[in-house]
């Protein structure tokens, strides 16, 4: 191991390190986060669950993006699969439909970021995750 | 870089190891494996959650679920439901005891949603024995910043001006304590800390320590930088083997990282840190006797002055401070001395780590802010008395302390408070009794631990403990007078004022808080010589309730002095003035026919 010989020095470990420890901080307050939860009951992960959900907590990973993903269990929407629950802090729960790699994207760049909806959003009628 | 979407951290303390929690770790890692998740989910043994009571503990990363009492057993079921299809294990979830629902996850449970952590920061959320995973989270920056950023003096302003007081029972300003010391010239200097711990039920610092090494080891590299000391020594009692083990790997890590050793971060500044080993007893926490202890001589305290900030270890300027004290200190110097200073109340600020212990549903390991109250800290975080028991007293400072009565729960608790209480901060043990507790026998129990304990150097401790003791003896086996109370307050006073060191001098606190408390409890044993709570063995009252009682003779021939008198088939009788009190009537008769006063 090389030694840390400076303070700067121990900030860029610092930041070659926090990556790992990331979705631990996130988890400290899911409240102020984006909170995303990927159906991953067999029927969503027989349709590609597992898939998304990567591409998901990659591109988060990447560009930083404040939300934390999370595994959830059937919501009954077997015919839509993989469907995606998006919770923004303070807004009622949105769910995505047929989701691949490509709306993952897509549901991160367009609706997490900047707000705007895009096709294949299923009406809500369930508890949402704060309720539970 | 780790791509992992799921952390799994198992509890790693003392508790949780003891029911297995480290083959828990190997099975989960096991399971994983066998399902080709392995690079999904990362396992993690972190350091204490405090929720002791229903250990061992796993929670889930990022949903922060929280599984109670796992067993090894139940990894699989955790890896297939949880971890593959996203389906919590209700079975394992803590069950709110008020509501008896199962709580998804910690953040929606009582316990933790009064709590502030700052001492506890990384307990049960990082891996204490990965020095990377302290780094991620700021580790070594505010020593960093120390050295590279600010003079001795400015740092210890930044203590100072936080308002950080002792944790270790004193509530000595510690800013100034560092300052006192670092006035001092030497060619050398030591820093120390106290991790000898010896308040019974207390485990705080040993949780400290098990979780979140490296805090304490920056935190004494700091304080070695602000008072000119190169040298730190770790006082810990040898029973803590785990603790230990962690503080070495700690070390040692740092070591190898340049944080601790020569020209740390290209300062110019040097510092290492030894252990010493204490054989665990109580009056070795004091630090005059600490410090002894480390020189090889025997554990006994010494007159106050000279201090150890200017006679200590080796009879160099000594700066000795707790572990929950320096657990403290990096966070302060990262956030500002403003952050640390707006949390509590006027002269105690941040917060306090307590042991729960007793009779109430959450055991465990707690920190809240200073100010908050026992009411808070009992109903809320506590989860209310065990059974749904009447509360009566809580005992705080331990041996040294007294006990907070049912006027004293909403009183915010701070240095300041519990000493006008007639209690005391102390180093955070917090024993809850309920109505089934007499007050007497506790009082007793704490003289019995100081007794043993007294180093027997001085004769008000010496002998003073042990008469109070036998005193309280002759009260809880009914031949207690009036006068006899008095006689408990007088030399209790008198043991206070006269005794070399902090030991005797807060030794008889317990009788005292409980003579002012429970006066009427103690009347009771010597006058009527009755014991309210039924505790008191000599004292129970043993009767036969008449329509329970068949006759059986049972409980005649279980008598050994013959007090039990009745025709067969008809209701037996038992002669008070013959009765000894020794219960063997009660364990024989089938009929609930005896009934115990
Ligand atoms: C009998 C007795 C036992 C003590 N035990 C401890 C102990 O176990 N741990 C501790 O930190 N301080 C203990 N102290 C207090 C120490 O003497 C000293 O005040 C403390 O370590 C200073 O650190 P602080 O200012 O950070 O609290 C004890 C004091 C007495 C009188």
């Amino acid at each position: 191991m090389n030694k840390i010989k400076s303070l700067d020095d121990l900030r860029r470990i610092k930041q070659d390190l926090a990556g790992g420890m990331n979705i631990r901080e996130k988890s400290n307050s899911p409240e102020s986060l984006v909170q995303i939860r990927v159906a991953m009951a067999t029927c969503g992960i027989a349709s590609g669950a597992r898939n998304v959900m990567n591409t998901l907590i990659e591109k988060i990973e990447k560009d930083k993006i404040p939300a934390i993903v999370t595994q959830g269990g059937c919501m009954g929407y077997c015919y839509a699969e993989p469907t995606v629950e998006v919770k923004k802090p303070g807004e009622d729960p949105v769910v995505f439909s047929f989701v691949n790699e490509k709306v993952a994207i897509d549901i991160l760049e367009k609706y997490v970021l900047k707000g705007e909806l895009i096709d294949g959003i299923l009406p809500v009628n369930y508890r949402t995750i704060e309720q539970k | 870089m780790s791509n992992y979407k799921m952390h799994i951290l198992v509890c790693g303390g003392t508790g949780c190891r003891a029911s297995q929690s480290h083959e828990i770790v190997e099975v989960f890692k096991a399971e994983l494996k066998a399902h080709n998740l392995e690079n999904d989910a990362q396992v993690v043994t972190t350091g204490c959650f405090g929720f002791c009571e229903k250990g061992p503990i796993v929670k889930i990363i990022p949903d922060n679920t929280f599984y109670t009492q796992v067993t090894p057993s139940d990894c699989t079921e955790i890896v297939l439901e949880h971890i593959l299809k996203g389906r919590k294990v209700n079975r394992l979830l803590y069950e709110d005891p008020k509501t008896q629902s199962h709580v998804e996850d910690s953040k929606h449970m009582d316990f933790y949603k009064k709590q502030l952590r700052i001492a506890l920061r990384n307990c049960g959320f990082i891996d204490p024995e990965n020095i990377h995973e302290y780094i991620a989270r700021d580790g070594y920056a505010a020593l960093g910043k120390v050295l590279s950023e600010m003079t001795a003096s400015s740092a210890i302003d930044e203590i100072k001006k936080s308002g950080l007081r002792g944790r270790g029972g004193g509530g000595f300003p510690t800013g100034l304590k560092w300052e006192i010391a670092s006035k001092f010239k030497s060619d050398q200097k030591y820093v120390v800390c106290n991790a000898d711990e010896g308040d019974p039920g207390a485990f705080m610092d040993r949780s400290i320590l098990e979780g979140d090494p490296h805090s304490v080891i920056e935190a004494m590299a700091i304080c070695g930088y602000c008072i000119g000391a190169t040298k730190g020594l770790v006082y810990i009692r040898a029973e803590y083997p785990l603790a230990i083990t962690r503080l070495k790997i700690a070390i040692e890590q740092a070591r190898n990282f340049g944080l601790l050793g020569n020209d740390i971060m290209g300062s110019g500044f040097s510092f290492d840190i030894e252990l010493r080993y204490g054989a665990g007893a109580f009056v070795c926490g004091e630090e005059t006797a600490l410090i002894h202890s480390m020189e090889g001589k025997r554990g006994e305290p010494t007159v106050k002055p000279p201090y150890p900030a200017e006679k200590g270890y080796l009879g160099k300027p000594t700066n000795v401070n707790n572990v929950e004290t320096f657990a403290s200190i990096p966070v302060i110097i990262l956030k500002g001395s403003e952050w640390f200073a707006s949390i509590g109340t006027e002269r105690s600020k941040g917060t306090k780590v307590f042991a729960l212990a007793g009779k109430i549903n959450n055991v465990g390991l707690i920190e809240v802010p200073m100010g908050i109250t026992l009411r808070e800290i009992i109903y809320e975080i506590g989860g209310g008395i065990k059974d749904g028991k009447k509360f009566k007293a809580v005992q705080t400072g331990g041996p040294s302390g007294g006990c907070l009565t049912e006027k004293h729960l909403d009183t915010p608790i701070d240095y300041d408070n519990l000493t006008a209480a007639g209690s005391m901060m102390g180093s955070g043990g917090m024993i809850v009794m309920d109505e089934d507790d007499c007050m007497v026998s506790v009082a007793k129990f704490y003289l019995d631990f100081s007794v043993e304990e007294s180093c027997g150097k001085c004769s008000p401790c010496r002998i003073g403990n042990k008469r109070l003791h036998e005193m309280l003896e002759k009260i809880t086996s009914g031949k207690g007078t009036v006068e006899d109370l008095d006689y408990l307050q007088n030399l209790s006073k008198v043991i206070k004022d006269t005794a070399l060191c902090g030991l005797g001098q807060t030794s008889p606190n317990p009788v005292l808080s409980t003579l002012e408390h429970f006066y009427e409890e103690y009347l009771i044993h010597v006058k009527e010589r009755r014991c309210p709570a039924g505790r008191c063995k000599e004292l129970r009252l043993y009767s036969i309730n008449p329509d329970l009682c068949t006759g059986c003779t049972a409980c005649t021939k279980a008598c050994p002095v013959g007090a039990i008198e009745g025709e067969k088939r008809q209701p037996h009788i038992i002669h008070e003035e013959k009765c000894i009190r020794c219960g063997a009537c009660y364990a024989k008769c089938k009929f609930t026919a005896i009934n115990v006063q």
